[in-house]
């Protein structure tokens, strides 16, 4: 699977799935088929949930006039 | 009254004397005044310079307001516009017309900011900047957040504390701006450029705390607004109070009453997100669950066991039918049997008592006479000396006959 799917995309895979596992008669194979690929997109998912780390940073102008990314020490008076 | 006195004793000015003598006259006096009426025939000359007529019921005046001194001026001025003007008057000599010279023009009753933000509103909303079409969706997972404020307001403040209170994950940049006064409206144009260029937020907030129309005005030029509209990331405005709105947030693909609020809403938007994935993922494993339940049930009535168990049932079912079917016709059998055995037996038994032999047990003899040896029915048959054989049920004997007597017996009773 291409892990490099954007969390959007990837609840939305899981909500097809979802959808159609819960639809009725469905046959056992595709079912399992169908979890497999779900149990995939939830590891991805949850990866991604995890990953993102509280960071705050501010643009600055540098030495030579471009710019760069700091991190934000707190408000200055 | 000599004429040629009177005339001689009086200056006699030219025009131009004359006029220089009002001119100052005029000036002289009002320099400093403050007039109200209502413009007509505004229009701007190629040298930038706008000259109008003031006027009310009554009277007019004409007005000129320099290039150097309109600058400033934030709305348009239109025909029929109920103004306040300061300036001075002066004496325009080459024509010989007075003319107030405006240094400062506002309209009356409502004030000029409010009619600048008016005439701006209704000029990008015909251009279509408001247009819901081309508001982009905030998305609801975004991993990086710009924030486009000033890194010293209450706004970042603000938007930090509801982040750090609410949610343990959020990365995020500040492009920092001035947010009011000289320059405001570049920097504000230019940190969004910036965002835009550098692409590495997925929605921007552009947040400045409260304060009066004139502190906010920079969110109601439209530099600002043309830039929030170009812009290819998101745009969440929070400017101001819940009260104030500004262009900023008309043109904005999203506006939030306060910068908290702002932050509030990406936030509850990711929870959510957050809250929505680990639902459908129960939901999943449920499902899948009650489906491999579901068909093991169905198989279970299938199973070796259970079609074992069926068909010693049909066996055992079909031994017991057997067995009943075979116990009546036993039943009937044996009674049949029992049947003819006692009708063998009666008539067995009438026989023998119909059985000569039987009658010989009971103490009667056979008389035969030889050489038939038929049985002796009649004394006519007999005479003295015949030789008789006389049958006993255990044998026989010879005799000979010494008497007749033919009178027939009569059972005696």
């Amino acid at each position: 699977m291409d892990t490099s799917i954007s969390f959007e995309q990837a609840i939305k895979r899981l909500e097809e799935i979802v959808k159609a596992l819960e639809s009725g008669e469905i046959e056992l194979e595709k079912a399992l088929s169908l979890f497999e690929e779900g149990t995939k997109l939830t590891r991805i998912c949850a990866k991604k949930l995890e990953k993102i780390e509280k960071k705050i940073e501010i643009l600055k102008k540098g030495k030579d006039g471009e710019d760069v990314l700091e991190l934000f020490e707190g408000f200055e008076d | 009254m000599d004429i040629e006195s009177l005339i001689s004793k009086k200056k006699i000015y030219t025009v131009s004397e004359i006029t220089k003598e009002i001119k100052l006259l005029i000036s002289d006096n009002f320099y400093d005044i403050w007039i109200r009426g209502e413009l007509s025939n505004c229009r701007t000359a190629h040298s930038g310079h706008i000259y109008f007529t003031l006027k009310d019921e009554n009277s007019v005046i004409k007005a000129v307001f320099f290039r150097k001194f309109h600058n400033e001026l934030k709305f348009e001025l239109e025909d029929g516009m109920k103004v306040i003007v300061h300036g001075g008057l002066d004496v325009y000599e080459k024509r010989g017309e007075y003319q107030i010279i405006i240094d400062y023009i506002e309209p009356e009753g409502i004030g000029a900011l409010q009619i600048a933000f008016q005439q701006l509103k209704e000029k990008l909303q015909k251009e279509g900047l408001f247009a819901v079409e081309h508001k982009m969706p905030i998305p609801p997972f975004p991993e990086r957040i710009g924030v486009v404020t000033s890194p010293s307001g209450a706004a970042i403040r603000d938007i930090l504390n509801v982040i750090n209170r609410r949610y343990r994950g959020l990365h995020i940049i500040i492009y920092p701006t001035l947010v009011q006064g000289e320059g405001a409206v570049d920097d504000i144009v230019s940190a969004i450029k910036r965002a835009n260029e550098r692409k590495e937020v997925d929605v921007l907030i552009l947040a400045r705390g409260g304060g009066s129309i004139e502190d906010l005005w920079a969110f109601n030029e439209e530099k600002v607004a043309r830039a929030i509209y170009q812009s290819e990331i998101p745009i969440i405005s929070a400017v101001g109070h819940e009260i104030d709105t500004t262009i900023s947030d008309l043109v904005a693909d999203l506006r939030a009453p306060t910068p908290s609020a702002a932050a509030e809403l990406v936030v509850k938007n990711k929870s959510e997100l957050a809250k929505h994935f680990k639902d459908l993922v129960e939901r999943m494993l449920n499902r899948t669950t009650s489906i491999i339940n579901q068909k093991r049930e169905l198989l279970s009535h299938y199973s070796e066991e259970v079609l074992e168990r069926r068909i010693r049932n049909i066996i055992i079912n079909k031994t017991m039918v057997f067995d009943d079917i075979s116990k009546s016709l036993d039943n009937s059998f044996e009674s049949l049997i029992t049947n003819c055995k006692n009708r063998f037996k009666q008539s067995v038994a009438k026989l023998d008592s119909l059985s000569p032999l039987s009658t010989l047990s009971r103490g009667y003899s056979i008389v035969t006479k030889p050489p038939e040896k038929t049985p002796v029915k009649s004394t006519k048959l007999i005479s003295v000396g015949d030789i008789l054989i006389t049958l006993l049920t255990d044998g026989e004997f010879e005799s000979r006959v010494t008497k007749v007597d033919k009178e027939p017996r009569r059972i005696k009773g």
